[in-house]
Parts: C-alpha cells; structure tokens; sequence
C-alpha cells in the first residue's frame, strides 16, 4: 500500500461518513456538519495527489485546497445564517419540518 | 506507511464518526473540530504546511465557532423528541457504504497506475504568494468577491427582521 | 346548289335560284313571329294576332312567288327542281345534311298551307276574341305553320322528320289548349302517344335508309337517298320475308304516315282530338297536320315505286292503298252513327285521308296530292262552319239540339253548303274531280277491284252522313233554347273565300284539263273537252254521281223531310238498333286497345314500380342499411376504444403524475440520497466501462 492509496482510502472513508451524516441526522446543523467533512475529504484527495503527482512545483492542488478551504467558508457562513433565519420562522430546526418544496 | 500517519486517520476517523453520531449537537461540533485538527496534521504530513495552517485558521477557528455559535443560537427547540436520525437511516447508511465501496474500490483496484512518492516539493508561501497573484490572480479576486458577498448575504439573511418591514 | 330534273319529254336546264334561295324564310318567319309572342304577356293578343298573321302574310308572298316562278318554269316547258344544301353534323368523314327543296309537289304544297293557313290565323282572330289566353294560342299556332312550311320545303328526311316532332308537339299543345278540361288533357296525350307509335317506325325507316345510302337528302345531283343509284342499291339488299330493303323501308316510313294521318290501327286519336279549339280542328287536324303523312309519301315516291314493272305495282304502295281503302270505309261508317258536329267531320277527315292513301298507292303523285289540296280547302271550309255553328249556338255542339239555322245562320250555310258538296263529290264542286280521280285509277287497278268498291262504298256514306248532317243543322226546327245569331265579319269572310275555292279549284284537275297531274309530272296540259264523253270515263263519272245522289236522296228522305226531335232516337237506331250501337260506339276500337295494349302496359308499369321499389329499392336501402351499421360499428369503436383508451392514459397520466410527485418530498436529505446511489452506479459504470 503506497502512502498515496492509504490517504486516498483515508479520504474516502471520511467522505462516506460525511455523506451518512449528513443523510441520517435530523438536524440542518448537523447536515452542515456532513457536507463540511466530505468538502475536507476532497481537499485531502487534493493534496495526496498533489504530494505525489509528477510537478508539484506547479502547486495545482494546494492551490485548489487552498480556494476550496475558502469557499467552504464562505458556504458555512451563508448556510448557517440560512439555518437560522429559518429557525426564526419555524422555531425549529428539523430537516423534515422544511418541505415547503415539495412537488 | 508510518505509525504516526495512522494514528493521526484514526483520530481524523473517530472524531468525524463522533460528529456524526453523537446526540448532543455541541458535542458534535467539537468532535468536528478534532476532526479538522487531524486533517490539519495530515496535511503536514502531507509537506503541505500552507494548507494545514490555513485549514487550522479557517475551520477550526472560523467554521467550527460558527457551528456552535449556530448551534446556540438555535437551541430553543433543542430537546430531541423523536430520535436524532432521520426516517429510514438505514438507506442513508447504505448509500454512505456504497459510495465507500465504490470510492475504495477504485483506488484499490487503479493502486498500480498511481504515481509513487516524489521527492518533497517545496511549497513555501513566498510560493505560493506568487502563485497567488501571478497565476491564480483571477481567482484570487473572484474569491474575493465571492466571499464579501457570502458575508453580507449572510448577514443579511440572519438579520433580525425588524417590525413592520 | 341547284340542279334541274327533267320529267319526260323536257329538257333540263338550271337558272335563277333567287325563289330557292328565299325559300328559307317561309317557315322561319312564323317560327320567329312564335318565338317573340311568346315573350309577349297575357293582354297582348292583338300585337300577337298582328304578329301571326303578319308572319304568314309573308310566307304566303314567297310561297307565291316561288310558285310563279314554278309555274313559269313548267311553261317553258322545264321541270324544277333546286335544291340547297348543307353539311349539318360532322362525325368522322360522313356529316348529315340538311337541304330544301323546291319543286312543284314543294310549291303547290306551300301555297296550300300558307293561304288556308293565313284563313284560318284571320278567323281564329274573330273565334278566340273571348278567351283570355289567345296570346298563346297563337303562339303555338305559328309555331306549328312554321313547322308545316319547314316539312313542306325539306329536301332530308332528317330535317323532314325534326318538322314532323315538331308538329307532333304543337298538336299536343293545341289540342290541350284548354289544359283546365280533363278530357282535353287526356286528348293531347293520347294524340301524342299514338302518333309515337308510328313516329318509332318511321324513325327505323330513316335510320335504315341512312346506313344503307349513307344520306338522308333526298335530292343531291343523283346522289340523293331516292334516286337512281341509291334506289338500286335498296333494291339488291334483301330485307327479311322476302322483301327487299327498298320495300321494307317503304313500309317504317309508311308507318309513321300511319300515325300521322290517323290510318286504320292508330285512326283513334283525330276524333279525340277535336277537344281543341275549332281553328285548331280547322288547320291542323283538316288541312294540314294530317295531310303531312300524305305528303311523306308522296316525297318519297320514288323510294315506294322503286322495282315496280310498267304499269305494275309495289308491294309497299299495294300496302298503302289498302290501308286507305280499308280505313276509308271504316271510317265512314262511324261517321254515319255520330252525334258531335266535330266528331263527324273528324271521321270524316279520316275517311278522305284513306282515300288519299288509295289514291296514292294505285294512282300516283299527282291523284293523291290533288285530292289533298282540295280537301284541304273544303274541309278547313266545313270545319270553320262548325265553329261558326258552335259560336252562334252559344257552345252547343250536339247536332241534334241545333236546327233551321238556314234563316238565322245564312252566310254560314251557303258556304257549308258548299263544302258539303264539295266533300260529298258533287259535280261540279272540287271534291266531285280529285274523288273521281280517285276512282278511275282504283277502277284500272290491276290487283284487284276490291279497292274500287270499297272507295265508292265509302263515297256513298259520305253523301250520306253529310246530308244528315246537314240536315239536323241547318233544316227543320230550332231545338236549342237561345235564339242562334250569324257570326262576325272577321269568321264568315274566310268561309267566303274558301267556298270560292271550293268551287272553282277542281277545274284544275278535271280529265279535260289535267293542268295539276301535268304540273306536278312535268308534261303539257292538253285541253281535251271531249275526254269527258269517252265511255269509260263517262260511264265513271256517271256511277259516282248516282252514288252521290242516291247517297244524298237517302240522307234527306230520313232526316231533312222528317225533321226529328231531339230526344226521338235516330231513325237508323230504330232500324237497327244492334248495328247502330256498334258504330256509335266507334266499332270499340278504342275500348280494344283499352283492353289489350293499355292494360297490358299498365301492368308492365306495375310490375317496373314493384322492382323499382322492392328490388332496386331494397338494394339500395340494404346498402343503407349496411352503411349505417358500420357507422354505428364505427363510433362505438370510436367511443370505446379510441376516446376510452384515450381518457384511461390521460387518468393513468394523471395518477403516476400524482405518484411521482411524491418523489419531490421536499425533503433534501431524501434528494442526497439519490444523489449519492446515482454517482455510485455512475461510477461503476464508468470504471467498468475503461477497463481493458
């Protein structure tokens, strides 16, 4: 097992307990939670590949790691602010309570 | 592969399935930020130094505390009448393993076409500075742009709504 | 195109062709003067009379032209005959033509229609001064003059036969003039249907002889249908029964003269047809119309004599006078036994047209047209009597209600007296001539003498009924019940004249100068006084004035001395009652054909309504029938099926609609689930797919 595959296994196994996070929990916090985890996930991806790919000098995944860590951010800010402007109106933060959408 | 390296995925692992499974969403919340701290250090031992403490600055010292500060602002309705999980958590169990299964499966399966260790590339932030505003310059303004806008929107958003607006 | 024919001792020679060419006009202007009356409206009648009689003004100035001019030719010693021809119908290479004629049969024969016909146009003026519809009564009546006049002048049997349909039609429309009178209808129609009859004859006649000439003219510079080589070519073709195809066509055309003229087995429709006017009686079922089949035979001539050996005779002219013979005493006899004024002068019509018939088929051209001529003239004369008798009894036609008109009535009489001797053959009145002319050729006819006895038979009963007649009119007492009273000017002045002529024209064909035959056979007029003291001639001559006389004798011993009444039966009926009620009744000839051809033609209409409506019916309505089930088969397939199956997908539409709604929960993490089980199968999918 090349360290590569170790991380990528790594990664992989974070982003399936991300993805089972934010499919089983019933808070939108906690969704946020997930999604976070499998974003981290990629940027290991990212930066495994980037550690071992033929130019590292050209710094393509810290790079993408890099802007990927800042929206990721940003995304936080904007989706917990939505959280809790939807928390104002349904005093609740229950995914199952926010179907309004449904067809 | 070294100890250190999987100690440091075996705390990255049980502090994300810990953020996950835990009832009490604060507790939550700081299993994601061992999470985050695990990731950091396997970023550097990843010898990507920048990325570990830009992950350390900005997960854990801005996301996580946006977490629990969302957390606590929403708590009012806190006590968990019905279980944590949502309906039917066994298909969400079962789409996460599937995703593993294939996700793991391709990389066991292309291990040889994998490119092997290289030597230690040097990612220093004068680098990455250059980097940053000669190649990535473009970016770099787009991800500013987009991030005064994530802030104001979400100001915005979570504004108190005053009355009679 | 002209051409002059020579008769036997004249040369030929052709010159001015102005009459010829005029010629044309004759029957056109009546035509014409039919068609703008009847634009006219109803109150117009004194424009429409002005218009008829204006119209044979003119033909009667051109007949008389072209007739001097005739005349003139035959005294310089040349026969003419011109004709003008044209190609009427192309098809193929052949084309039908059609042509006049004008020669001395055409012109004495137009002068004759065209004076009596002008008479009785005057007279018909004064007749119909009461009618309301006189506008179209003469109308009609021009038209049939036009029709006459265009018979008389044509030179193709296809021209001659559109003439001979034509008049067919007017006297359909005459005769029904008064369509408002049942009997009158019926009348019409019968006389059209039985002159159809003989008119289907006639039309085989001329479809034969076209394909076997290959023309229907009957002059064209000697290719004609009824000359030479045309009439060789008849007689080699052989028809069936041993009669050659000359013989046989002879006898078609000689049928449709039968109807026509009202001959023996299709006599029946003249004396119904005295329904119509009695100007309409006059012109068409006395001078003209009727005297039309006589004319036929007479123009074709030729076509009848062909392959007759000298001084021998035809099979079809052997035909022809024993048709007339036969129906001239059969006709006589039931004039005897008749009542109606009109109806006796009918049958007495149609025994002369036997006569003519005779005289045609034993002695020639000239002796039949002769005494068609003079018949024409008197028995118009008699006809416009009797309806000068019927205007003056205030409609009564029923002689034995009239009587001693003689004192209130007396221009009428003298004149009819005068047509009554005339058409009893009393010398020296015109009948006495044509009628013995008659006689002398059946006497010297070889077949048989048979014909001879019948004719003088017929000449005896002709006295006689005349004088009956005459007698219950004019003698004795008044036994109607208004005071009679004499006729208007503009009625009597043509009797006058007609009686002139009834007197004076048998000096034309007298045996001491036969100007008419001569005239017409294109040879010199001796005057031969001293012919007439020849024994066989004298003694002829002697036996029909006997006849007469006796006739005469007879006829006023019974009724003019006796004067009966009204109600007393007549004398013969008391006589012989059984004989009496046979020839009242018209010897059942008409209760016959009832009998016979009317039912049987009654039940085939049956038996054509049965299969028109059950059986061509039926079809159609089962196809209706058919049709309208498989349009039901159709729509219900339609509603079923079509609409049902149609609505079933909409609701199926609908319901998965509503189930897959379901999917949109609204939920989001039900959405990543999908999402994460779709990039799962897309990705094996890929990986498999790029393995090698």
């Amino acid at each position: 097992m090349t360290p590569l595959t170790a991380h990528l296994l790594v990664a992989a196994l974070l982003f399936a307990i991300g993805l089972a996070g934010a499919l089983t929990r019933r808070n939108a916090i906690l969704v946020l939670i997930g999604i976070e985890l499998m974003l981290n996930a990629a940027n290991l991806n990212f930066i495994a590949f980037w550690r071992y790919s033929p130019h590292p000098e050209a710094l393509t995944g810290m790079m993408f790691a890099i802007f990927s860590i800042a929206v990721a951010a940003a995304e936080a800010a904007v989706g917990l602010g939505l959280v809790i402007a939807i928390h104002r109106h349904l005093h609740s933060t229950d995914l199952d309570q926010m179907n309004r959408m449904k067809g | 592969m070294s100890v250190i390296f999987w100690l440091i995925s075996a705390i990255t692992i049980a502090g994300a399935l810990f953020a996950v499974i835990l009832k009490n969403t604060v507790h939550c919340a700081l299993a994601l930020t061992v999470a985050f701290a695990g990731l950091a250090l396997l970023f550097l031992g990843l010898d990507a130094q920048f990325a570990g403490f830009t992950e350390i600055m900005v997960y854990i010292g801005a996301v996580a505390i946006l977490v629990v500060f969302a957390i606590l602002l929403t708590r009012g309705s806190e006590t968990p009448k019905d279980s944590v999980y949502s309906r039917f958590p066994v298909a969400g169990l079962v789409a996460a393993a599937g995703v593993f299964a294939v996700l793991g499966w391709a990389v066991l399966q292309s291990a040889g076409a994998l490119p092997h260790a290289m030597q230690m590339p040097s990612a220093t932030a004068k680098e990455i500075g250059y980097a940053l505003v000669g190649r990535y310059v473009l970016p770099l303004e787009i991800l500013a742009l987009l991030l005064t806008v994530a802030t104001i929107g979400a100001v915005i958003v979570a504004l108190h709504e005053k009355e009679g607006k | 195109m002209t051409e002059a024919l020579a008769s036997y001792p004249e040369t030929m020679t052709c010159c001015a062709t102005l009459a010829t060419r005029l010629l044309w006009i004759v029957p056109v202007a009546p035509m014409v003067a039919a068609g703008i009356i009847a634009l006219l409206k109803q109150p117009y009648r004194k424009t429409a009379q002005m218009l008829a009689i204006g119209s044979m003004v003119l033909s009667l100035a051109i007949s008389l032209f072209a007739f001097s001019y005739t005349v003139g030719g035959w005294m310089q010693g040349v026969t003419i005959r011109e004709t003008v021809n044209f190609p009427w119908l192309h098809f193929g290479t052949t084309a039908v033509e059609l042509g006049w004629i004008l020669d001395p049969l055409a012109a004495v024969m137009l002068v004759m229609v065209s004076f009596v016909g002008l008479l009785i146009f005057i007279y018909s003026s004064g007749y119909m001064a009461h009618d309301e519809n006189a506008t179209r009564f003469f109308c009609f009546l021009a038209l049939f003059a036009g029709a006459m006049l265009g018979l008389v002048i044509s030179n193709s049997l296809l021209l001659l036969f559109m003439c001979w349909e034509l008049m067919g039609l007017t006297s359909y429309l005459l005769i029904g003039f008064w369509y408002f009178k049942p009997s009158a209808a019926a009348a019409a129609k019968k006389a059209f249907l039985t002159t159809r009859v003989g008119d289907i004859f006639f039309l085989l006649g001329i479809v034969w002889l076209f394909a076997q000439t290959g023309t229907l003219l009957f002059y064209n510079n000697g290719a004609g249908s009824i000359e030479h080589s045309a009439l060789a070519l008849l007689l080699a073709q052989p028809a069936a029964l041993g009669l050659s195809a000359a013989t046989a066509i002879g006898l078609l055309l000689f049928a449709g003269a039968v109807g026509k003229s009202g001959q023996l087995p299709l006599h029946v429709w003249l004396p119904d047809a005295m329904e119509g006017p009695t100007p309409v009686s006059a012109l068409i079922h006395a001078a003209t119309m009727v005297a039309a089949g006589v004319y036929l035979i007479a123009r074709v001539y030729p076509l009848m004599q062909a392959g007759a050996l000298t001084g021998g005779t035809t099979t079809a002219l052997t035909v022809v006078t024993w048709v007339g013979a036969s129906t001239a005493v059969f006709a006589a006899l039931i004039a005897v036994a008749q009542n109606d004024i009109k109806r006796i002068l009918a049958y007495s019509t149609v025994s002369q047209l036997g006569y003519m018939m005779a005289g045609l088929g034993m002695g020639g051209v000239a002796i039949g047209i002769f005494h068609l001529i003079t018949h024409a003239f008197f028995k118009a004369l008699l006809f416009m009597g009797a309806g000068s008798v019927i205007h003056g009894c205030h409609e009564e036609q029923d002689v034995r209600k009239m009587g001693g008109l003689k004192a209130d009535m007396p221009i009428t009489f003298i004149t009819y007296a005068a047509g009554m001797l005339a058409l009893a053959g009393v010398i020296p009145f015109a009948g006495f001539w044509s009628k013995d002319g008659i006689l002398e050729a059946a006497f010297t006819w070889k077949l048989s003498n048979v014909p001879f006895f019948m004719l003088v038979f017929g000449a005896l009963l002709t006295a006689f009924y005349m004088t009956r007649q005459v007698s219950y009119v004019f003698f004795g007492y008044w036994r109607g019940h208004k005071t009679a009273h004499e006729s208007p000017a503009v009625m009597t002045m043509p009797l006058v004249i007609l009686a002139l002529f009834a007197g004076i024209l048998g000096f034309f064909g007298t045996p001491a100068w036969p100007w008419f035959r001569a005239f017409l056979e294109g040879h010199a007029a001796p005057f031969e006084p001293g012919i007439l003291l020849e024994p066989e001639l004298a003694i002829l001559m002697g036996v029909s004035t006997l006849v007469v006389m006796v006739g005469i004798v007879a006829g006023w011993r019974i009724y003019g001395e006796k004067s009966p009444a009204a109600s007393e039966p007549d004398a013969l009926e008391k006589a012989m009652p059984g004989v009496w009620k046979f020839l009242s009744n018209r010897m059942y000839v008409d209760e016959l054909y009832e009998v016979t051809f009317i039912r049987f033609y009654s039940w085939w209409g049956k038996v054509a309504d049965v299969l028109d409506r059950r059986v061509w019916g039926g079809a159609v309505a089962a196809v209706m029938a058919l049709t309208a089930l498989l349009a039901r088969i159709n729509r219900s397939f339609d509603t079923t099926f079509v609409n049902g199956g149609f609505d079933k997908t909409c609701e199926e539409l609908a319901t998965s609609g509503g189930l897959l709604a379901r999917v949109q929960s609204g939920r989001v993490q039900s959405y990543l689930r999908i999402l994460a089980a779709a990039v799962v199968a897309l990705a094996v999918i890929l990986v498999w797919s790029s393995r090698p």
